[in-house]
């Protein structure tokens, strides 16, 4: 894991991205046994069609995670002060993930250093799952 | 419309025991690549005490009860019509396994968009260990399709 210096650090610099598996339903029922989130419109093809919906759609909070991921890839979970995120497009099977985040601001304090990163997910097609801001907190050197 | 009154209606706390297994299940169920999240050996050797829960984690904590969808039928919203708008955590301490989270809920805020065509529920939980240290705070936004 390669852990990010505040002082070498610009405004408009990415971490690493992160590239997940395709989206399965195998991995709908697994994350769906790990979070307790049984809600079928993630694991049963009949409840979503009666609920309207071509198919199983994957679980925001999996998406979630994987951005989640791609932050404490580059950063100590720890210093994770806040990570908001807004799901903007049904992530659905087959989807092929990419995590990405980039600083969107530098805040240098006297206890503290702050970097604030926009993240986003999108699919192959280039269409945004999802967006959001991360604010990590760093002590100053 | 959905039920305004609602708003500020506090559950039921929520005990959760956060168990180095249920941590190891979570990570795997998430691809997580990194070792500190399944290994504790690991884990001490890079200075935590335990299996660290990664950022997310906590969204498990509301489903550990008999009925974590109460709140839908609080709001008479049919769990098929909803889907997840916004997801935010602001984190104050490190949770580990070993750790007993407490969860409080309560239904925060209500509004609509599109001349009612689209309504949110926010759900605002916060979440205290053991020792009474509040670690974290969630704010939960659903969207009622």
């Amino acid at each position: 894991m390669e852990t990010w210096n505040f002082n070498s650090l610009s405004i408009g610099d990415s971490i690493p991205p992160l590239i997940m598996e395709p989206i399965s339903r195998s991995m709908l029922a697994l994350y769906a046994g790990a979070s307790g989130d049984h809600n079928p419109i993630h694991i049963d093809l009949d409840f979503a069609k009666g609920s309207g919906l071509p198919d199983v759609i994957a679980h925001g909070m999996l998406i979630m995670s994987y951005v989640a991921q791609a932050l404490t890839n580059s950063f100590p979970q720890t210093m994770i002060n806040n990570l908001e995120v807004q799901f903007c497009s049904i992530t659905q099977i087959k989807d092929k993930l990419t995590c990405s985040g980039k600083v969107l601001n530098l805040i240098h304090n006297k206890k503290e250093d702050s970097i604030i990163l926009a993240l986003n997910v999108i699919n192959e097609d280039g269409d945004e799952m999802l967006k959001g801001t991360a604010l990590i907190n760093m002590e100053s050197p | 419309m959905l039920d305004r009154s609602l708003i500020g209606k506090k559950y039921p706390s929520i005990v959760f025991k956060v168990e180095k297994q249920r941590l190891q299940f979570f990570a795997k169920a998430t691809s997580q690549a990194d070792h500190i999240y399944f290994d504790e050996a690991y884990a001490i050797s890079k200075g935590y005490p335990s299996l660290l829960a990664p950022p997310t984690f906590l969204t498990t904590v509301g489903y550990e009860q008999d009925k974590p969808y109460q709140y839908l039928d609080d709001l008479k919203i049919k769990m098929g019509r909803i889907l997840h708008a916004k997801q935010g955590y602001t984190y104050y301490a490190p949770i580990y396994a070993g750790d007993t989270i407490t969860m409080n809920s309560e239904i925060s805020e209500m509004y609509d968009k599109k001349d009612g065509a689209l309504q949110f529920v926010v759900l605002l939980s916060t979440y205290t260990n053991q020792g009474q240290i509040k670690v974290a705070e969630a704010i939960s936004t659903l969207v009622v399709r």
